[in-house]
């Protein structure tokens, strides 16, 4: 049994995880809510080792390893397409991705 | 009401410290700042790992996301060519109080370690309840070898999608596969 009760756990992910959201929501700037998205995905770590330690497993660690992945090819992905558009609009605005052709 | 153990104090002030970092992540104006918070706040969360017992996620917390996912968004903002746009609005000398907040939260952090790692009472509390890398990578390879194969193509599918989508526009131009 874990010295630190998973209530509290769970508290810590999912303010951390309403924090990412949030800035996901707000900013406008594409980098900030690639930013904000890696918050979100450390949050869910959170919970996956908080969970584990609680209940004594290593499923919790194979699970952050897995969205440590996640993150890893979605940051990959996500920079790349920022960096196209960088040089496709000289700029970071979201809103400037609203007018999609096809 | 019980009295808090200081395993349970450290672990809520690396708490805390890793809501102030994310907070002003996604408050923050220039890129680069909000980027060295984020690496405190990774580093909090590190140090929360190690106080519930998972000292390896703390490592590849450290090693992975704030050595190199972080060193990724590093280069490509720097690729973006940020720095002329983003320049008239820093101040002009870069002034003690721009990296004084994350090294405070850093330096808070450091210290929490080494009072964990030295203090015999708490690593007793500790190793009683922690998981090893080696009964990680037991299950990682044995029931979830399936979930590492395919984390495997996913890293993979990343790879290819990084090399096509940073590719400089118009390289080539004169047949018609160009585009997102």
């Amino acid at each position: 049994m874990s010295v630190i009760p998973l209530e509290h756990i769970l508290i810590l992910a999912s303010i951390l995880f309403v924090i990412g959201f949030v800035g996901v929501i707000v900013r406008k700037n594409t980098l900030y809510i690639l930013m904000s998205l890696e918050v979100m995905l450390n949050a869910v770590g959170v919970a996956f080792i908080g969970a584990g330690s609680v209940w004594q497993q290593a499923d919790g660690q194979v699970m952050f390893i897995l969205i440590l992945t996640l993150a890893a090819a979605e940051v990959a992905v996500g920079l790349a397409l920022l960096l196209q558009m960088q040089t496709r609009f000289k700029s970071l605005d979201i809103d400037l991705l609203s007018k999609l052709k096809g | 009401m019980n009295v808090l153990s200081p395993l349970q104090w450290m672990f809520y002030l690396a708490a805390l410290l890793a809501i102030v970092a994310s907070l002003k992540v996604i408050t923050g104006k220039n890129s680069v700042h909000s980027l060295l918070y984020l690496v405190v706040s990774l580093l909090a969360v590190a140090v929360c790992f190690y106080l519930m017992g998972a000292p390896f996620a703390a490592g590849l917390e450290v090693i992975v996301y704030a050595g190199a996912i972080l060193v990724l968004f590093v280069f490509a903002i720097m690729m973006f060519g940020l720095g002329k746009d983003e320049t008239l609005n820093a101040p002009k000398i870069t002034s003690f109080r721009v990296w004084i907040g994350p090294s405070v939260i850093a330096v808070l952090l450091l210290a929490q370690l080494v009072y964990v790692i030295d203090s015999p009472d708490i690593q007793d509390k500790l190793t009683s309840n922690v998981i090893n890398a080696k009964q990680v990578g037991a299950l990682l390879y044995g029931p979830y070898l399936l979930a590492v194969e395919i984390a495997s193509f996913l890293l993979l599918a990343g790879l290819i999608a990084g090399y096509h989508f940073a590719k400089p526009t118009g390289y080539h131009d004169n047949n018609h596969s160009g585009g997102w």
